[in-house]
């Protein structure tokens, strides 16, 4: 997959995501930090990617500017066939409303905002009837399994459904791609598995999923793993045998509290 | 975005914090009821003193004689002799918009009553001179044209000078001499209080011009000739009207200047009226600098709440909100905190004014002026302040923004 593409001859592909020689510099008082050295890679509709690397990597830099909440120093950046590197800060708005969902560390909730607000939230920069947004930020809190939550608030529910919920906020617009920002860094063990499972369910009905992360086996969920190692991608391999996470689900023990105190 | 939705998500953000949002708006309400009860004290005060001129008679002229000139010397207003009954006369016969004509002498001396004497002016005029004045006898009668006819040695009293001369028992029907002269005391005048300059208007006696000229000053000429117009809307009408009268009788060419002064109350109306404006403008502003500082109170909060909210305007923007939804959302807030408090403000204003003019006795007057201005002036201080604020929110970068702890 890595390769030395000029753009007019990777167009004809017709990937999801093509980046060429991406570099981030961050001027840091004197020195210059490189957080990425000339990134290349493509990415296709309906793939479920792993980024992983250890911190200062530049892997969280990588998911920013594919998140488009940053901008490459050099370098281009093609989603869907449109130059993002070039575009400006309202339309990178308006290409994270209507092509991305987002899914964070920390779940980034609005607190003391019900289930259904939070998901609705993208609707609201992009104009659409009241009922039409209600009924689209349901579904998506049914597609995640959350739909007898809908009006309870961040802190009622616990941080599996929490992450749900901010899941289901990053499907609710039908984005080109889903971004997972180190997802079950904040969650146990098993909660982790079931957020892995809604993941590759996701990527079953065929949304292109990619997720930042440094643990192996969360990591072992996906089909395809890049590794970053100082601003560059070191490595670059498909995942032929990802494991199932209904299967490892229903193999888990039942952590009993008791059994733990004994 | 919606602009309901804007409004609901605003009103659920300043709910989240209601002690918060009360306090902010404190500042605008305190600010736009100080406006609110200073302006109707002030058009209050500015009525009042309207009301006080008007019983004057805003519609009371009074022509004086010119200045003689003798020689380049000049001696000053209301000295010549050129004002005649006959002038007085034929003012109330030409010109249309003359309602009441009351030709006027005035002399002056001690007056003896029994045992009392008193010092006081004695003024002269027609029987007309209570119309023109607006003013009104106590007990007793006044003079009639049949008195001035017959240059009759009758007299009313003023309220000061009855008090004075007879301090037990009606002086109707007593006699009192001035100057010698005996004259019965036939009324006795209401009390008027003292005039716009704290002269007491009720140290007067009052008699027939005529007995005036003829019996005390025996001088032939008129001191002035008091004059009510039709209305007050025809003082004008009534001046000019009066000024080619005399022009014509007193045969003045045509480029020469009057021989005669008229002056009416309007003048002295409109230098109170400005006096009382600017007392109002005053106060306004006085209390429109509370509803700036009310205002940066508003601008203070929004922007502790823009830094206590970056994370959410990070995930607002990491969604696909743009600068200007921010930007809309915290402007939303700011106007929504300062239109509240200006509600409330006017509602305490309203209030506040009434307790003052039921307590202090002060008369206020609430325009829908004054309603309009501080209530457009809370809206424009809402933007101003909150655009600060609310541009450093739409400003910011969304990742810092997701970051910031």
């Amino acid at each position: 997959m890595i390769g030395h593409r000029t753009p007019s001859s990777a167009s004809s592909n017709g990937a999801l995501i093509r980046i060429d020689h991406l570099t981030k510099i961050y001027p840091l008082g004197e020195v210059d930090v490189h957080a990425l050295r000339g990134v290349t890679v493509e990415v296709h509709r309906g793939e479920f990617v792993a980024i992983m690397g250890a911190s200062g990597s530049g892997k969280s830099t990588f998911m920013n500017i594919l998140g488009c909440l940053d901008k490459p120093t050099k370098g281009s950046y093609i989603l869907e066939d449109i130059d993002v590197s070039k575009l400006t800060r309202d339309e990178l708005a308006h290409i994270r409303n209507s092509k991305i969902g987002f899914v964070f560390q920390g779940f980034n909730l609005l607190s003391r905002t019900s289930a259904i607000e939070n998901v609705e939230l993208p609707l609201l920069y992009c104009s659409m009837p009241n009922k039409e947004r209600k009924e689209r930020a349901i579904a998506a809190l049914e597609r995640v399994g959350l739909g007898d939550r809908v009006h309870h608030l961040p802190n009622q529910l616990s941080g599996g459904q929490q992450q749900r919920v901010a899941i289901a906020r990053a499907l609710v617009n039908d984005p080109s791609i889903v971004l997972a920002d180190e997802p079950t860094g904040n969650l146990d063990s098993r909660t982790s598995v079931e957020v892995m499972g809604i993941f590759q369910e996701l990527n079953n009905h065929g949304i292109t999923v990619i997720l930042v992360t440094h643990e192996p086996d969360v990591a072992q969920f996906t089909k395809r793993h890049i590794v970053f190692r100082d601003g560059k991608i070191r490595g670059d391999k498909v995942n032929g045998t990802p494991r199932i996470a209904a299967e490892v689900l229903r193999d888990l023990p039942v952590i009993d509290d008791e059994e733990e105190e004994s | 975005m919606k602009i309901l939705n804007i409004l609901l998500s605003a009103f659920r953000a300043l709910q989240r914090n209601k002690m918060r949002s009360f306090l902010t708006m404190l500042g605008i309400i305190i600010g736009v009821a100080a406006v609110i009860a200073m302006l109707a004290i002030g058009q209050g005060a500015e009525y009042s003193v309207k009301q006080q001129i008007s019983s004057l008679g805003t519609n009371v002229l009074i022509v004086f004689p010119g200045s003689q000139q003798q020689g380049g010397v000049r001696t000053g207003a209301g000295t010549m002799t050129t004002l005649t009954e006959e002038d007085a006369a034929a003012i109330q016969k030409e010109c249309p918009a003359v309602a009441f004509v009351s030709p006027g002498a005035r002399s002056g001396g001690q007056v003896i009553a029994g045992n009392l004497n008193w010092g006081t002016s004695i003024e002269g005029g027609s029987a007309d001179y209570l119309e023109i004045r607006k003013w009104t006898i106590e007990y007793g009668e006044f003079f009639s044209d049949q008195d001035v006819k017959a240059a009759s040695k009758v007299c009313v009293l003023g309220r000061t000078v009855a008090d004075n001369l007879f301090p037990e028992g009606s002086p109707v029907g007593q006699n009192i001499r001035i100057r010698n002269v005996p004259f019965r005391v036939i009324g006795v005048l209401a009390k008027k209080g003292q005039n716009a300059m704290g002269q007491d208007q009720d140290d007067v006696i009052l008699a027939p011009y005529t007995t005036v000229l003829r019996r005390l000053s025996h001088f032939p000429y008129l001191r002035q000739i008091l004059i009510s117009a039709t209305s007050s809307s025809n003082i004008n009408a009534a001046q000019a009207q009066i000024t080619e009268l005399l022009r014509m009788r007193h045969k003045i060419a045509q480029y020469d200047s009057d021989d005669f002064t008229i002056r009416n109350q309007t003048d002295l109306a409109a230098t109170a009226t400005a006096t009382t404006e600017i007392l109002t403008i005053l106060l306004a502003s006085i209390a429109s600098v509370s509803l700036l500082v009310g205002g940066i109170g508003i601008m203070n909060i929004m922007l502790v709440s823009v830094t206590e909210r970056t994370r959410e305007i990070g995930i607002r923007m990491s969604v696909g909100a743009r600068g200007r939804d921010i930007l809309t959302q915290f402007l939303i807030e700011a106007l929504v905190l300062s239109l509240l408090g200006g509600i409330l403000g006017i509602l305490l204003g309203v209030a506040g004014s009434s307790a003052i003019s039921n307590l202090a006795k002060w008369p206020t007057i609430i325009t829908a002026f004054s309603i309009v201005l501080s209530f457009g002036f809370s809206i424009a201080i809402g933007i101003f302040f909150g655009f600060y604020p609310a541009r450093k929110a739409a400003m910011l970068n969304p990742i810092d923004a997701l970051r910031y702890e």
